[in-house]
């Protein structure tokens, strides 16, 4: 019984945890940044995307250099292995495991932007990814 | 009597053969590896998820624990990018990989790796082990950066079932 109840309950947890979508995120991320959804904005999103930023080799990198300048497109990382496209349109796996989207926004601001990305951009970055269609 | 040689030979070969099979407590398939350019076959979630997302999970009996602990203690700072993780992530996949490094005796393939190595040198790229070296040596350098190779540490682009750990020299087909 008590055994019936825990696992209940794991799966509770479990579909509380995939339940992560990019309007999850938007609202999670704007909440953070003290602003409304409503205030996120796909156009800053894709200025940060586009935006290229001196690199540690000198040449000058943005998001678009590794997950290409669509993002509907497959990228290559920098040794040759495909990423899968960023774009929640035609890759429903983006964007709905948390620790996965904070990990990648850590090592890739820094990578980028020589910076973490604050929550504001953060949320527009994932605005301007999930109107692309 | 050359049959009787013959068969002398040939029975002694196998005996010798067999006798060695038996022999080696962890020969073959129980060490994990099949053969000269087979990878040992290892399982390990962390391992395979997260070095993976970015490049070949390199088989941990390509370099010794010393280098590994330098990889995993470098991430933030890895050949130029930010593949940070959580610590307890980053010490599960330490963990596994030095379980299983080339001087971990676990496998023939890091025994072949050690047999090479300067035991004073941790490096942090396979590239750079003498093994690999002595390996490649009959590819030409322009070979490698080639674009659609990219980089010596793209494995898969010449040798074509590297995912799954197979490295013999009849699976190698070098892109133009």
């Amino acid at each position: 019984m008590i055994k019936r109840i825990a696992w209940a309950g794991l799966m509770l947890l479990s579909a509380h945890a995939s339940a992560d979508s990019p309007a999850s995120f938007m609202a999670h991320y704007a909440q953070q940044a003290g602003v409304a959804v409503s205030a996120l904005s796909p156009a800053r999103g894709e200025a940060l995307y586009r935006g290229e930023h001196p690199g540690r080799s000198g040449a000058a990198q943005s998001c678009a250099s590794c997950h290409t300048a669509n993002p509907k497109q497959a990228g290559q990382t920098r040794v040759g292995k495909r990423i899968e496209p960023l774009a929640p349109s035609v890759n429903p796996q983006r964007f709905t495991d948390a620790a996965k989207v904070e990990k990648w926004f850590r090592r890739n601001c820094t990578d980028v932007l020589a910076r973490e990305c604050s929550a504001q951009e953060k949320g527009d970055f994932i605005a301007f990814l999930n109107q692309v269609k | 009597m050359n049959y009787l040689l013959r068969g002398i030979g040939v029975l002694a070969t196998v005996g010798t053969l067999s006798l060695l099979a038996f022999s080696l407590p962890s020969g073959g398939e129980a060490r994990g590896d099949g053969g000269d350019d087979l990878m040992p076959r290892l399982a390990h979630k962390n391992w395979q998820q997260e070095c993976a997302s970015c490049h070949l999970a390199y088989s941990p009996a390509l370099l010794p624990r010393a280098s590994w602990q330098r990889v995993m203690g470098g991430l933030e700072q890895h050949f130029g990018e930010n593949a940070s993780l959580d610590p307890a992530t980053q010490a599960d996949i330490l963990r596994f990989l030095e379980a299983n490094a080339a001087d971990s005796g676990t496998s023939r393939m890091g025994d072949k790796v050690m047999q090479r190595m300067d035991r004073n040198t941790a490096p942090l790229r396979i590239t750079e082990t003498r093994w690999f070296v002595k390996k490649h040596d009959e590819v030409p350098r322009a070979t490698w950066t080639r674009k659609s190779v990219g980089s010596a540490a793209n494995c898969a682009a010449c040798h074509r079932q590297a995912e799954k750990g197979v490295f013999d020299e009849d699976t190698v087909r070098i892109p133009k």
